[in-house]
């Protein structure tokens, strides 16, 4: 009677983490980048993804975990979703990844406060799968990226006027 | 067999929606205080006659109905009966939108707004009954009946039968009628018995066999409405002389006229109960006229799944592809043997590869070229609308209405455009007293003009009017926070400062332009296009806008540069020159930055390394690098880089798509070697190099 | 089996009359106004035309006229489209040599009803 669904796992700092398989466009070794100018820290740019602009975020950076060296073993997963009715893609460095796993959903619990290593606005849940805990991302909140100023405080809109010279 | 209509409404919708422009653009070149031309007045009258007559067919009863009465009013009009005026011709182009709305929803499946068409229903009601046309028949409503039966409506009880006299004249066989026809057809009825009456047939030999010498004495047998016998002579009835009594027994005491032509008196009897007066709605008619509000006619985006393409274009693309399949295989067959010796061969089709597909993709982008008239074509209406409720005259003019742009920029250009128009006719144009007495001519001009230069789209949006107050604007941003009282600004960053969100001058925001769309949405639309905009304006004298728009939208042009680790694109069309500039012509000037004199001007520094917080760059002094020189709307300035690199043709791709906009940035491209490079927007990168010098 | 000419400006009721009467059999040319249908007419042959009246160049009244006046279609069955309000139209027609009208607006059965009926 349950409602069974397939979560990739992976680790990120020794912590295990999963989104829902259905979120996942594949899974790649990291490529150059090409640099986002003035983008917050975590973003570290774009690549070219067969012909389509993807971006990509540090995912240890976000959650303001410490960085690692990238080297060939470091990995990318290609998340997927439906944004306000576009198919939008966006990759996010993590350590390695683990299993797919099959998951009873309604077994999967809220979180509970962490703390702040983690930044629980982006965990949509906890599911248990063998004996580790996953902590369940929330693929959408991930992916929609705010303008800058409400991520990290930095006011664009400076009382200088808009226009430069001309 | 039932034929399925629905298979024709698609069409019907289509030529529906043309017929509905012709009525509009015929009403709106509609001068009251000229005579008026008939033939002009019945080429509207058509097209409202066609749409009726269609949604009747197929069905569409609501629209059938509110058009008779349009049609009704333009046949007064076209046959001289009435003469228009300004109040019926408003009336008509409000129920032409209406008719329009309701002709929308129908075609989605959806139901009609009754209010409004009630609205404009009771509103033509009300002219209608205004003037004493005479009552032809053209004034019967609800009437539907064919004419013969209009009079006796005393209603005959169905007898057991009817005897019917019939004699022909000659004209009866003239007009394609025959009597066998009009036999089988009463046979159908009941049992017929004829009887032909040989009295007027001449000798043989003077017979003219174009001509009826017969008569008939007929007996219909069996239950049948008077009726019904009155339809199977309808079309002759002038044509011959008959006579219906009831046969036998079961007659009614009521007379019956052995005429049983249609009387004309009889008929405004008939008339008379169903022309009720309708509620009367005293004002309301010239209420209404004025009340339609002049609606964002602009919203509705037609459906941009399809488009209509000029056949040559087709055939030429197909010679196209033909050339570039013959290149393929050439050097498909290079490539199976290939020896170095061929190598000449090899550069040679790779030559002509290149140049075919660059053919063919400037032939694929011509097929999605329309001309701007799409988006001019709204505004003839818009200004007539706009200038009847704010009370200024204004003349339109359109200029380069066949420039072709890209279908896109067709489809997104038009919301901008309206809000600029707008902008102009409420706060940049007059009244007619304001400009008589500031020595202008009482009629303001706004021109919308269109053309294409050094590969971009040129949009104006000009007027006459008042121009921008500088000193007012400065005001108004400082009152909004948006500058430092203290800061110095040219002119033209004062009038920039209109582009600021939140930023408005009119005293109260009008219904029409303060709608909280404001001129940063209208800048945002143009970049989201690639685009910029650009204000002049001289105060007293008028306002011009221009639009500049990349010519495609998908290929650029482009000149790599390097910037430390980092290669960035300039579009090639921006760059002027590239020089090294001696840091001794380095300057500052309050307000602008770092600047460096070029001849005659000084032109602000963009420094790429700083603006773009780019590490690693080889060159600090200007000595260092390169300036390229490029220019953007709002004038030149020089990019400081560090290296120039290749030139390439390459293809834009969107960093919206999964990313978000960048300023400064335009998109981005993918190089030869698979790696991702950003193209540089000027306008943008010179807001962020004075924001980071006074940051 | 009968060859019909259908003159109409609106492309929706070619369209439909064409398609209810081919589908009993019948072919069916289209003229876009009075002027082609005239020239249609002169060019082919046909058993019985049926014309709207209200058209661009050459209205249906005009063509019936001149139609008469040709040799070959003095007897042939000529029809108007007609709404119902317009009985001075109808008049205007039988004057011209109109057989008869169809009343607008009608639903194809009915069309094919008044055509056959003409056709004998």
């Amino acid at each position: 009677m349950a409602d069974t669904i397939q979560l990739l796992s992976f680790s990120l700092a020794n912590e295990q983490y999963a989104v829902n398989i259905l979120n996942v466009q594949e899974i790649r070794s990291l490529e150059p980048v090409t640099r986002i100018p003035n983008a917050p820290v975590h973003e570290k740019g774009v690549l070219n993804l067969r012909g389509v602009i993807v971006p990509i975020i540090d995912l240890r950076e976000k959650f303001s975990l410490p960085r690692l060296t990238y080297n060939a073993l470091t990995v990318v997963v290609v998340l997927q979703c439906q944004l306000q009715d576009t198919h939008r893609v966006m990759g996010m460095i993590v350590d390695s990844v683990s299993d797919v796993v099959d998951v009873d959903s309604a077994l999967i619990q809220k979180t509970p406060g962490f703390g702040d290593k983690v930044n629980t606005d982006y965990i949509k849940g906890l599911a248990s799968s063998d004996e580790h805990m996953l902590m369940l991302l929330d693929v959408e909140k991930l992916m929609n990226l705010n303008p800058i100023e409400e991520q990290t405080g930095f006011n664009e809109n400076r009382a200088h006027g808009t226009g430069g010279q001309s | 067999m039932a034929i399925d209509l629905a298979q024709f409404h698609q069409v019907f919708f289509e030529e529906s929606f043309e017929g509905l422009d012709v009525m509009e653009s015929g009403l709106l070149a509609i001068d009251c205080n000229e005579p008026v031309d008939l033939e002009d007045i019945n080429t509207i009258f058509r097209a409202a006659h066609s749409i009726k007559g269609g949604s009747g067919t197929f069905g569409f009863h609501r629209v059938s109905e509110f058009t008779h009465g349009l049609e009704t009013l333009l046949d007064q009009m076209r046959s001289g009966q009435r003469q228009p005026d300004q109040r019926v011709v408003d009336c008509l182009l409000g129920s032409v939108d209406c008719l329009r709305t309701m002709l929308e929803a129908m075609q989605q499946g959806d139901n009609a707004n009754d209010a409004d068409v009630a609205r404009y229903q009771a509103a033509i009601d009300a002219i209608l009954d205004q003037q004493n046309a005479p009552v032809s028949s053209a004034e019967e409503p609800a009437a539907h009946l064919p004419p013969a039966e209009a009079v006796n409506s005393a209603v005959e009880s169905p007898s057991s039968g009817w005897r019917i006299a019939f004699s022909p004249r000659a004209q009866l066989l003239q007009r394609g009628n025959d009597p066998v026809r009009i036999f089988r057809e009463l046979d159908e009825l009941g049992e017929l018995e004829v009887a032909p009456d040989f009295i007027g047939l001449p000798e043989f030999g003077e017979f003219d066999p174009e001509i009826c010498y017969l008569s008939w004495r007929l007996e219909l047998a069996g239950t049948v409405d008077r009726s019904a016998l009155e339809d199977v002579f309808a079309w002759v009835e002038d044509d011959c002389d008959f006579a219906i009594q009831p046969l036998g027994a079961a007659q009614s005491c009521t007379d019956v006229s052995p005429q049983v032509s249609p009387e004309p008196s009889a008929e405004s009897e008939a008339v008379a109960p169903a022309t009720d007066a309708p509620p009367a709605k005293d004002t309301s008619d010239v209420d209404v006229a004025k009340v339609k509000t002049v609606k964002a006619k602009a919203d509705k985006p037609k459906s941009a799944a399809t488009i209509r393409v000029d056949t040559q274009k087709i055939d030429h693309l197909i010679n196209m592809v033909g050339e570039l399949v013959i290149t393929q295989s050439m050097l498909g067959m290079l490539g199976e043997n290939f020896t170095l010796d061929k190598l000449d061969a090899l550069q040679n089709g790779l030559a002509q590869l290149e140049r075919h597909t660059r053919e063919l993709q400037e032939s694929v982008m011509s097929v999605r070229m329309m001309p701007i008239s799409f988006v001019f074509g709204r505004f003839p209406r818009l200004v007539h609308d706009l200038s009847a409720q704010l009370g200024k005259k204004i003349e339109l003019k359109l200029i380069g209405e066949q420039t072709e742009v890209d279908k896109t920029v067709v489809e997104l250009i038009a919301d901008p455009l309206v809000h600029l128009v707008r902008n102009s006719l409420d706060h940049g144009i007059e009244t007619s007293v304001e400009r008589v007495n500031a020595g202008k001519s009482e009629t303001g001009q706004l021109i919308l003009e269109a053309y294409q230069r050094s590969g971009q789209i040129i949009i104006e949006v000009k007027d006459d009017g008042r121009g921008l107050n500088a000193d007012k604007l400065r005001a108004k941003a400082i009152e909004k926070n948006l500058i430092d009282p203290q800061q110095q600004l040219t002119q033209q960053q004062i009038y920039e400062l209109i582009f600021a969100p939140g930023f408005s001058t009119a005293e109260a925001l009008t219904d029409i332009s303060g709608r909280g769309v404001g001129m940063d949405v209208v800048r945002r639309n143009i970049q989201s296009l690639g685009g910029s905009i650009h204000i002049d304006s001289e105060q007293g004298q008028g306002t011009r806008i221009a639009i500049h728009l990349p010519l495609t939208l998908a290929i650029l042009d482009g000149q790599s540069v390097a910037v430390g680790h980092e290669t960035y694109i300039i579009p090639l069309n921006a760059i002027i020159e590239s020089i090294n500039v001696d840091d001794s012509k380095l300057n500052r000037v309050a307000g602008v930055g770092e600047t460096f004199k070029l001849r005659e001007e000084y032109l602000p520094i963009v420094r790429l390394q700083r603006v773009f917080a780019i590490s690693g760059a080889k060159a600090s002094k200007l000595s260092e690098g390169l300036v390229v020189v490029v220019e953007g709307p709002e004038g030149r300035c020089g990019l400081f880089v560090d290296d120039l690199l290749g030139q390439q043709q390459v293809v834009i791709k969107s960093l919206d798509a999964n990313y978000r906009p960048v300023e400064g940035i335009s998109g981005a491209t993918i190089l030869g070697d698979g790696s991702v490079a950003l193209i540089l927007d000027i306008p943008g990168l010179l807001r962020l190099s004075v924001r980071e010098q006074y940051g | 089996m009968a060859r019909i000419l259908t003159v109409d400006d609106s492309s929706s009721m070619r369209q439909m009359v064409s398609f209810a009467l081919s589908s009993a059999g019948h072919q069916v040319v289209e003229a876009v106004d009075g002027v082609d249908g005239l020239n249609k007419a002169k060019s082919q042959t046909f058993d019985c035309v049926i014309t709207d009246v209200n058209m661009p160049n050459k209205d249906g009244i005009s063509l019936i006229k001149d139609l008469r006046a040709l040799p070959n279609y003095k007897f042939i069955p000529l029809l108007m489209l007609t709404t119902e309000s317009g009985a001075d139209k109808k008049q205007a027609g039988k004057a011209a040599g109109a057989t008869g009208w169809i009343v607008k607006p009608f639903n194809p059965d009915q069309l094919l009803k008044t055509v056959q009926k003409v056709l004998g």
